[in-house]
């Protein structure tokens, strides 16, 4: 048993779980109101760190500026997604949307190669100190940021939905579009509106990915593990994404210390969420959180 | 010159579904400050010409006026901006969230603070803004009666204070004409008595136009001052009540073909 590495594992997991929780709550941001599952996520994800990333060098930006200029970039980027490609899909087929979100995934990270190559590529040093010590752990800094800054979009996100005008108007549309309509609330508003939101949520966690691992396709692999955490926490709650995120991260890295002390399978870091997942489907089909009638695809 | 311009008037209304004729050419006219009611048998039309006024259906032919400007082309929620507010004849609360949000949910397009400016809360403006808001949601909640229950989630409570919440939402729209579709359907006579006395109060002291679909007729003639009667999608009479219940296409259309039998007997009396 060695505990320094399960210390060290399991706080990895909460930081990487709360990354996990954020996108997690990108993507059920956009299903509550929309309805829509947008298998894209991770692909904003991988969007979002490029843009940063060529602000960066190419433009030699300093981080701060090239990060607003991304946040903007991919505020419109959500809102023309949703305008040019969900909306004519409105009352079509679930499974129609699903393929459209799909084509989209593909067509980014096609895209993404295309114009930045395939190898993945480091963004520049932004903090002064690379690594950091809280109680004996090594942790990097990017890291403790970024555990942060998932804490912020979640209060950020607490405070939109109960207090502002927009969330609010959100929660009625999830509710019941014709009745939101009937009291004054812009459907197609909303909808663009939740898009965009989602875009820019999911470019920072990139963004934060991106510092740590370096800016590759494989980023938009975090769009697939969204899935084992919007699934356990229920796909339309926002607490359930958070929690669901957490669970996963702790779980990943939980597995990786078994396999490494015991198993030397090598690969239950990758798989374990997965696992989770089918049982999930099995013991709680609906999450932890999750509406009972919201239907399955 | 009130008199001559309504809030709101059908003009020559007609509204098919494929082949089935929901309307055909109803034409009606609400006067400002009235409180007008639509009645008629079941699948006489009655809500699908509240939908066509709501903006939920678009007529296939025919206008819609408010006050005076043809709104036939205009969304759901623009409506609402100008001034049309409405209630559903099955409850439509958002039933997670609580009494108070559900209401603030009205106000949507009155709040003029946008996002950006809403992050800035405690700088100033959306503070005073959101306080003239909250003052006039709270005269809503006192005139209805539902300061117990505001921070209740809206779909815990029972039924006929569910009616008032709903009611207490589309006040918020701060609307000039407010549709409710079957305001007291299901209730005991104690919470209908209450239900006409908002309705009436909502009407004479709120100063809001009132276009209702009730089928309890004793409601009905109490308190509106002017009805229409639908059948099978098309308009039979107009007028004050007492015309309207007086008039032998409504008796029909109510008690069926017997009618003829019973007429005869009342002018004996």
């Amino acid at each position: 048993m060695d505990l320094a590495l399960l210390f060290q594992l399991t706080l990895n997991g909460l930081i990487v779980g709360a990354l996990y929780g954020v996108v997690a709550m990108s993507f059920v941001l956009i299903y509550k109101a929309s309805q829509v599952v947008n298998f894209a996520q991770g692909e904003f994800l991988l969007v979002g760190a490029w843009v940063c990333w060529w602000f960066l060098t190419d433009w030699q930006l300093p981080f701060w500026a090239g990060f607003l200029f991304t946040l903007a970039f991919m505020t419109v980027f959500g809102l023309v997604l949703q305008v040019v490609v969900l909306r004519p899909l409105i009352g079509e087929p679930v499974i129609s949307v699903i393929m459209a979100t799909i084509g989209l995934g593909i067509f980014f990270q096609a895209l993404m190669k295309w114009i930045f190559g395939v190898f993945a590529k480091p963004f520049p040093p932004i903090f002064p100190v690379e690594r950091v010590s809280v109680m004996g752990l090594e942790v990097q800094t990017v890291y403790l940021v970024s555990l942060g800054i998932s804490l912020l979009i979640m209060i950020g996100f607490a405070w939109f939905f109960t207090a502002s005008k927009h969330g609010l108007a959100m929660r009625a549309t999830a509710f019941d579009q014709q009745v939101a309509q009937s009291l004054g609330v812009s459907v197609p508003r909303v909808f663009a509106m939740s898009w965009a939101i989602s875009a820019v949520v999911s470019a920072v966690a990139g963004v934060v990915v991106g510092v740590v691992n370096g800016v590759s396709s494989a980023l938009s692999f975090y769009g697939i593990k969204v899935f084992p955490a919007v699934i356990l926490g229920g796909l339309d709650s926002v607490l359930g994404a958070v929690l669901g995120g957490i669970i996963i991260g702790l779980l990943e890295n939980w597995a990786h210390y078994l396999d490494s002390q015991w198993l030397n399978w090598g690969n239950m870091f990758q798989i374990a969420p997965f696992y989770a997942l089918v049982l999930i489907l099995l013991l709680k089909p609906y999450g932890l959180f999750g509406t009972k009638n919201i239907e399955r695809v | 010159m009130e008199e001559a311009s309504p809030i709101l008037a059908a003009d020559h209304v007609s509204l098919r579904f494929g082949g089935v004729k929901a309307l055909t050419d109803v034409s009606f006219s609400v006067r400002r400050g009235e409180i007008f009611s639509i009645i008629g048998p079941n699948g006489a039309g009655k809500t699908s010409m509240v939908n066509c006024v709501s903006g939920r259906y678009r007529p296939t032919e025919g206008r819609i006026l408010f006050e005076g400007q043809d709104i036939t082309r205009v969304g759901p929620n623009r409506r609402a901006a100008l001034g049309i507010g409405r209630t559903f004849q099955n409850l439509a609360l958002f039933g997670h969230m609580s009494v108070l949000d559900n209401i603030m949910v009205g106000r949507h397009h009155l709040l003029k603070t946008g996002f950006l400016r809403g992050m800035l809360y405690w700088l100033g403006g959306a503070q005073t803004e959101e306080l003239a808001h909250r003052r006039e949601v709270e005269e809503i909640i006192d005139f209805l009666e539902i300061q117990h229950v505001r921070k209740a989630p809206a779909g815990t409570l029972p039924y006929g204070l569910r009616k008032r919440v709903e009611l207490a939402r589309a006040m918020a729209v701060k609307p000039k004409l407010i549709l409710l579709d079957e305001p007291m359907a299901g209730m005991n006579l104690e919470e209908k008595e209450d239900m006409a006395r908002y309705i009436v109060d909502l009407n004479e002291e709120w100063g809001m136009t009132v276009l209702m679909i009730e089928h309890d007729m004793g409601v009905v003639m109490d308190i509106s001052h002017r009805v229409v009667v639908l059948d099978f999608g098309r308009r039979i009479a107009e007028g004050r009540p007492e015309e309207v219940m007086a008039d032998p296409h409504v008796r029909r259309a109510y008690l069926g073909e017997a009618d003829e039998v019973t007429q005869p007997a009342e002018e004996v009396v």
